[in-house]
């Protein structure tokens, strides 16, 4: 139906990765104490970064086979 | 839809709420100046950063985005309800399982987890996994095959227009007010918990929904919810991993939970002197086995595997038509088939995302240097206010009094303890009244247990992942919306307007009326959900009838596609006693602890009211039990009826729609395991792995 649902998924999950490991990177050690003093938000944003990625890379390879 | 007896639970909580206050003004960048708000902070919001507001805007963006895409391909009605059938198999699967996992069903999951421990994932392993394998394997080449374009147009078709008009209206209707109940729920949540507007939050969120699906149609909701799919798992893994890394780990986990069930009381798990063997929140099916009384749910194995896992589990996978249309949409009947099969895999693994929390929240209970507890019910904070001057006007001597004071104040249970050592504590050293409000919270000795999954991303997540994991509940909210509009609309604008009120139009009449009923089962939803939230217990009743409905359904489907001698006849009329029994089994049967000492029921809505036949040692064995007798007496009723009644079918026009007159699908032109039948056995090997497992 047109619209390949990769792209916007991996256009989305890329755009949070990023802002979540920004805030991850910036927020001071305090931001950590709920999560056990864990830097999640980095770690996940960069978890979701990969996966923004590889669901952008997925529709990329999509569209060239289907060219 | 057979949520455990939680949902109940939560509405109870959101109807406590009515507050209309508030908002920060960060939801201002969100939606823009179309909230005009005061403020006025109360202890239980939660306060959203920037980048959280960020992460819904960029959520709502691109959902937003999805339907302006979209939009251009919609050129006939049936690129807008049915998706033209072109969507591949991952992405109809996601959306299968997606349209199941409802914003409610995350809260009520963790709820039950908490209250029934690992047992709770039989909805899962047992209640839904050999329904789906077998509404791919056996029911799909019918569904898909017959190229009827909604599930009561199948009825049509096998049966006669009888059989579908009933179907296509409890249907219809059953969808608007489902759509309306998870609204009602978000709008109260987003109220009580950010402080939202309760109207602006409603219209707002209904908004975005109407957006997108006018603008994409079914293949807008059926993309939404994939994404929806993904912003679930991503949302809240991080929040389970932080849960269990707190708690020592899995082990440790179960630990506290074997601890926990041999005295549940000492928690206010269950009354007075309950006591269960070590396993009751570790194992899934040794209390089971032991019995009613010997596991939390109160659930005999008969019930859960008959009632649950056969009668109520195929009923709703099978025959609902808001999970089978995201099947039907696939581009070919080998993607069709496999949908329920893909969907399968992330159900399979869904316990430990949805009830997992729920066991975590109670090892973390059960510990005191962790700070928490399960949320206690929502009580106001006039009646705080009340039991703070109960509190500070007590005498220490009299703590038996202060108890029954705050008790009343606040309208709940509490620990006469904790409120005894408060008052003494109180005395000694005078508390402030913030101190006296805390040791006041701790002491209510009743849980919101439906608060669970909240309290857990309160505790954990700090801003960013906060909003990614709200994100993540406001997308199932209104996904949740969407998939119940375009179930609506289909059946609407195909099984009702055009069956009834305007045979042989042109395509873009039907295109419009489509679109138009968008509109209109928007619209319904959002009186729907005000209906929901003024009148609670009316919404109880609808609730019962709709569980009486659909009790004895999955009897007509199967006699229907695998005995062509049944008739429609025999369908019409066996529904409707399968309907009537449920409501004759609710009425003479009820639980015992809604039997008071003189043998007179209580609670006329938990069944009884018109004699006490049998009593069950809980709500959940009471409605497996229901679902049995209905589908029972549906099921020997067809079948009495077909057999002394004529049929109006030939065995040319049953062809393709029932089992026996249909020629095998073949699948010889894919790889052997790339077949449904092969996929399925995997799956159900694995489910029995994992039973094994956690036996």
């Amino acid at each position: 139906m047109g619209l390949d649902i990769r792209w916007p998924i991996g256009i989305m999950f890329t755009v949070v990765g990023v802002l979540l490991a920004l805030q991850g990177l910036l927020a001071g050690p305090d931001a950590n104490k709920l999560s056990l003093g864990i830097n999640i938000n980095f770690g996940w944003g960069c978890v979701l970064l990969a996966f923004g990625l590889l669901m952008v890379f997925f529709a990329w390879r999509g569209k060239q086979s289907a060219k | 839809m057979y949520l455990p007896a939680t949902t109940g639970g939560w509405k109870k909580k959101l109807r406590r709420v009515t507050e209309k206050d508030c908002s920060p003004s960060g939801f201002l960048l969100v939606f823009g100046p179309l909230v005009f708000i005061g403020r006025k902070e109360r202890m239980s919001h939660i306060q959203l950063g920037g980048i959280d507001y960020a992460i819904m805007a960029i959520y709502v963006a691109a959902i937003l985005g999805i339907g302006w895409t979209l939009a251009r391909y919609m050129k006939t009605s049936s690129d807008f309800l049915t998706s033209a059938r072109s969507i591949p198999t991952w992405v109809t699967g996601l959306a299968f399982i997606s349209a199941n996992l409802g914003a409610l069903e995350l809260v009520g999951m963790a709820a039950s987890g908490a209250k029934y421990g690992i047992a709770t994932s039989h909805f899962y392993w047992v209640g839904a996994i050999p329904a789906m394998i077998f509404l791919a394997v056996f029911m799909m080449p019918f569904y898909y095959g017959s190229k009827a374009r909604s599930v009561p147009e199948y009825l049509k078709m096998r049966f006669d227009e009888r059989v579908r008009a009933l179907n296509s209206v409890a249907f219809a209707v059953m969808t608007i007010f489902a759509s309306g109940i998870s609204m009602n729920a978000l709008a109260k949540l987003l109220n009580q918990l950010l402080g939202w507007n309760y109207h602006m939050a409603l219209w707002i969120c209904s908004g975005v929904v109407l957006l997108y699906v006018l603008k994409g149609g079914l293949t807008s909701a059926i993309y939404t919810e994939v994404l929806q799919f993904f912003m679930i798992v991503l949302g809240f893994a991080p929040v389970v991993y932080l849960g269990l890394k707190d708690v020592g780990g899995w082990h440790a986990m179960n630990q506290s939970l074997q601890t926990v069930a041999t005295n549940p009381a000492a928690l206010n798990l269950k009354e007075g002197s309950t006591h269960y063997a070590a396993n009751a929140w570790t194992s899934a099916w040794q209390p089971l086995l032991a019995g009613p009384q010997n596991n939390p749910m109160g659930v005999d194995w008969f019930a859960m595997v008959f009632g649950l896992g056969f009668v109520l589990s195929f009923g709703y996978w099978c025959t609902n038509f808001l999970v089978v249309q995201r099947a039907m949409a696939a581009k070919n009947m080998t993607a069709a088939r496999n949908t329920p099969l893909v969907a399968a895999v992330p159900k399979m693994l869904f316990p430990f995302l949805v009830i997992v929390p729920g066991m975590i929240a109670v090892a973390l209970t059960s510990m005191p240097d962790k700070d928490y507890r399960i949320p206690p019910p929502i009580v106001s904070q006039e009646n705080y206010t009340k039991a703070v001057e109960v509190v500070k006007k007590a005498n220490p001597s009299e703590s038996a009094a202060a108890v029954t004071a705050v008790a009343e104040a606040l309208g709940v249970k509490v620990s006469g303890e904790k409120v005894a050592a408060l008052v003494a504590d109180n005395a000694k050293t005078k508390l402030s009244d913030e101190k006296i409000q805390n040791g006041i919270y701790n002491s209510i000795a009743e849980y919101d247990y439906d608060g669970v999954i909240l309290s857990l991303v309160k505790k954990y997540c700090p801003p960013g992942l906060l909003g990614l994991a709200l994100t993540a509940l406001l997308a199932s909210f209104m996904s949740g919306m969407a998939g119940n509009v375009t179930a609506f609309n289909t059946v609407w604008t195909y099984d009702l307007y055009q069956a009834y009120f305007a045979k042989d139009k042109s395509d873009k009449h039907y295109f419009w009326a489509g679109k138009v009923t968008t509109v209109v089962g928007i619209l319904l939803s959002i009186g729907a959900a005000y209906f929901a939230a003024m009148y609670n217990n009316a919404m109880d009743i609808i609730q019962l009838v709709f569980g009486f409905v659909n009790a004895p359904l999955f009897a007509t489907f199967l006699l229907g596609m695998f005995w062509k001698r049944t008739t429609g006849t025999g369908a019409f009329l066996g529904l409707f006693g399968g309907i009537g029994g449920s409501a004759v089994f609710h009425a003479l049967t009820t639980t015992s602890s809604n039997v008071d000492a003189a043998g007179h029921v209580i609670n006329g809505m938990k069944g009884g009211y018109l004699a006490v036949v049998s009593q069950f040692p809980s709500e959940m064995a009471q409605n497996f039990w229901l679902a049995a007798f209905a589908f029972i007496a549906c099921f020997v009723l067809t079948l009495g009826i077909s057999l002394v009644t004529r049929r109006t079918k030939t065995d040319d026009e049953l062809k393709g729609l029932v089992y026996s007159l249909t020629p095998k699908v073949v699948d010889h032109a894919q790889a052997w395991y790339a077949r449904p039948a092969f996929l399925g056995c995997v799956l159900l090997v694995g489910c029995v792995i994992l039973n094994i497992i956690f036996w």
